[in-house]
């Protein structure tokens, strides 16, 4: 089974941010690989392992640091990757023009899953995997919790996450899937598995190289903080008692809520 | 005159509150406000919409958009933008409507702007105010073709009662079935009728200081006497402990949400928690730790054991509520 998995470095979510222009100070950021597309790595190394066949391929849209959450995937057991180096398309920061980058990497490749995160913690988007889908023509189904392939490669049983509750989805492959936390539990990169890692084929593009010449479809005009929220009042009172009686008629009283 | 078209989405044989949300917003953009329901036996459902300022709506109706399959939805609008030819659609940023939005953008060869707390009319454009890093940040964005294609984020707005011609037109799409490769077989869906944590006015959510997955019982007798528009939640802690589904997961790798009313208890306050509801109007914290974090943006703060301060909390409220 050759899966593709499409994974971007975002900033450790302990990150404070700052703004600069319409992005934000990267000085002193942590980078790491975005929390959900570790579930998408893992699902497609577990698929692989299971068919005991196939490549996991990484393809991922960053800047020449995106190096290194590559080589974490690469560590945990993926077999090569494709990094697309491309400032016009990564600053854009549009989920439009990034699908349109990975739909025309993946086209190169051999693919029974496409895997991604539900969404990338920084832009928080969500769109990129609907997209991957709709350039590929391929199905999509998002927030997956549980994947069974069948045998054949033919088909698969896919659960996912729905308004209160879980959906159960047969699909043909080839299909896109992205991954919801609960999927499985992401390994960590063992020592080997970093040496290896080191080895392992990293396919440097740009949007020319593979022929894509779709612009943003989105502009960012402006970035701005939210305003601080300002600690309010301590509640006292002798006991938890009369301090929850007082909590409830501020809320009755005050803000009008109960 | 192009104007806004509108996905409405039916769940369990009702207009979803986000759905009437974006369409009365939509009345202040000027031009036509078409609205476009999808379903099985959602006819029935139509007028309504014309009571928050649909002037025209289009019904996709029929035993194959029975349950929400993707491909089958977005082949439908596809179609009945293609007829409309709006210049901005708009859907409700539901767990449906982000599956659905980009979807259709991209079949329509647009982009998309997912999850958006606020919108502006400039001009041609509609300029979408969204949360980034789980509302760390904000950025203002707008997209550069028509139609212009936005998700709103439940009770960003007010739905407001604004009379629109209300035409209705059933519409006969044609579905390439060749394409439709993915079937529902099954559906399991939660007996409760608690909303969405993303649409809650009302959320009582519970952190590491709950101990143990049997004391959520407290929130959620707490919540239900708040009415049908609160739920509860939980902080990463919780969740990661395995006392709570992730679906109830508010923070940077859960949910977002912006309620009324948000009370945090045994929840410390981390900066990934707070970022995913920071926008709450009102936030309650009960902490038996004065130097929690989260009393420095809790607009009120109770330093005591909450096991001691829910129960009598939920008396009073009790009390209050007759």
């Amino acid at each position: 089974m050759n899966t593709v998995v499409c994974m971007k470095q975002v900033p450790d979510t302990e990150t404070l941010i700052k703004v600069q222009g319409t992005g934000i100070a990267t000085d002193g950021i942590k980078w790491v690989m975005s929390p959900y597309d570790e579930f998408a790595v893992e699902e497609a190394l577990q698929q692989k392992e299971k068919m005991k066949a196939g490549a996991v391929t990484i393809v991922s849209l960053g800047p020449d640091r995106a190096i290194e959450a590559i080589r974490t995937g690469l560590a945990m057991g993926a077999d090569n990757a494709v990094h697309i180096n491309d400032s016009a398309y990564y600053n854009a920061a549009d989920p439009f023009a990034t699908a349109a980058v990975l739909a025309a990497a993946i086209k190169n490749l051999q693919y029974d899953c496409v895997f991604l995160g539900k969404q990338a913690i920084d832009d928080d988007s969500g769109q990129v995997p609907a997209m991957v889908g709709e350039l590929l023509g391929i199905p999509v189904i998002t927030q997956v919790l549980k994947l069974e392939v069948a045998a054949d490669k033919s088909k698969a049983t896919v659960t996912r996450e729905v308004e209160g509750g879980q959906a159960v989805i047969e699909v043909s492959l080839p299909v896109v899937l992205s991954a919801q936390k609960g999927l499985n539990e992401p390994r960590y990169a063992s020592l080997p598995g970093i040496m290896k890692a080191k080895k392992k084929p990293v396919d440097v593009k740009t949007a020319a190289d593979l022929g894509v010449t779709a612009g943003p479809a989105t502009a960012i005009k402006e970035m701005t903080l939210p305003p601080a929220r300002q600690a309010g009042k301590i509640i006292g009172g002798d006991d938890a008692a009369a301090k929850a009686a007082a909590l409830a008629k501020a809320l009755q009283e005050e803000v009008k809520i109960i | 005159m192009p104007g806004t078209l509108i996905y409405a989405e039916v769940q369990k044989g009702e207009i979803k509150k986000g759905s009437f949300e974006v369409t009365s917003k939509a009345k202040e953009f000027g031009g036509d406000v078409a609205v476009c329901i999808i379903g099985n036996g959602v006819d029935a459902l139509a007028p309504l919409l014309a009571k928050y300022g649909a002037d025209k709506i289009y019904v996709v109706d029929g035993p194959e958009f029975e349950n929400y399959v993707p491909e089958a939805f977005v082949q439908a609008f596809a179609q009945v933008a293609n007829q409309v030819k709006p210049s901005v659609i708009l859907a409700s940023a539901t767990a449906q409507g982000k599956d659905f939005t980009p979807a259709v953008a991209a079949r329509l060869g647009v982009g998309a702007i997912s999850d958006c707390v606020d919108l502006a009319k400039e001009g041609d454009k509609v300029v979408a105010k969204r949360p980034i890093y789980a509302g760390k940040a904000y950025v203002k964005v707008e997209a550069l073709n028509d139609p212009q294609v936005i998700s709103v984020r439940p009770n960003s707005f007010t739905a407001k009662e604004i009379a629109g011609a209300g035409a209705v037109e059933k519409v006969a799409v044609s579905l390439d079935a060749s394409k439709i490769k993915a079937v529902v077989k099954s559906l399991e869906l939660a007996e409760s009728d608690e909303p969405d944590q993303t649409e809650a006015e009302i959320i009582v959510s519970g952190g590491r200081g709950m101990k143990g997955p049997e004391n959520f019982k407290m929130l959620e007798e707490l919540a239900k006497l708040f009415g049908p528009t609160a739920t509860t939640g939980a902080s990463r802690a919780a969740v990661d402990a395995g006392w709570r589904e992730h679906s109830y997961q508010v923070g940077q790798t859960g949910k977002t949400v912006s309620p009324n009313l948000y009370i945090a208890a045994g929840i410390s306050g981390a900066i990934q928690h707070m970022a995913g509801m920071g926008t709450a109007k009102v936030i309650v914290a009960i902490n038996k730790d004065a130097e929690a974090p989260i009393f420095t943006k809790a607009d009120y703060g109770i330093v005591d054991d909450l096991f001691n301060v829910i129960p009598a909390l939920t008396a009073e409220i009790k009390k209050i509520k007759g």
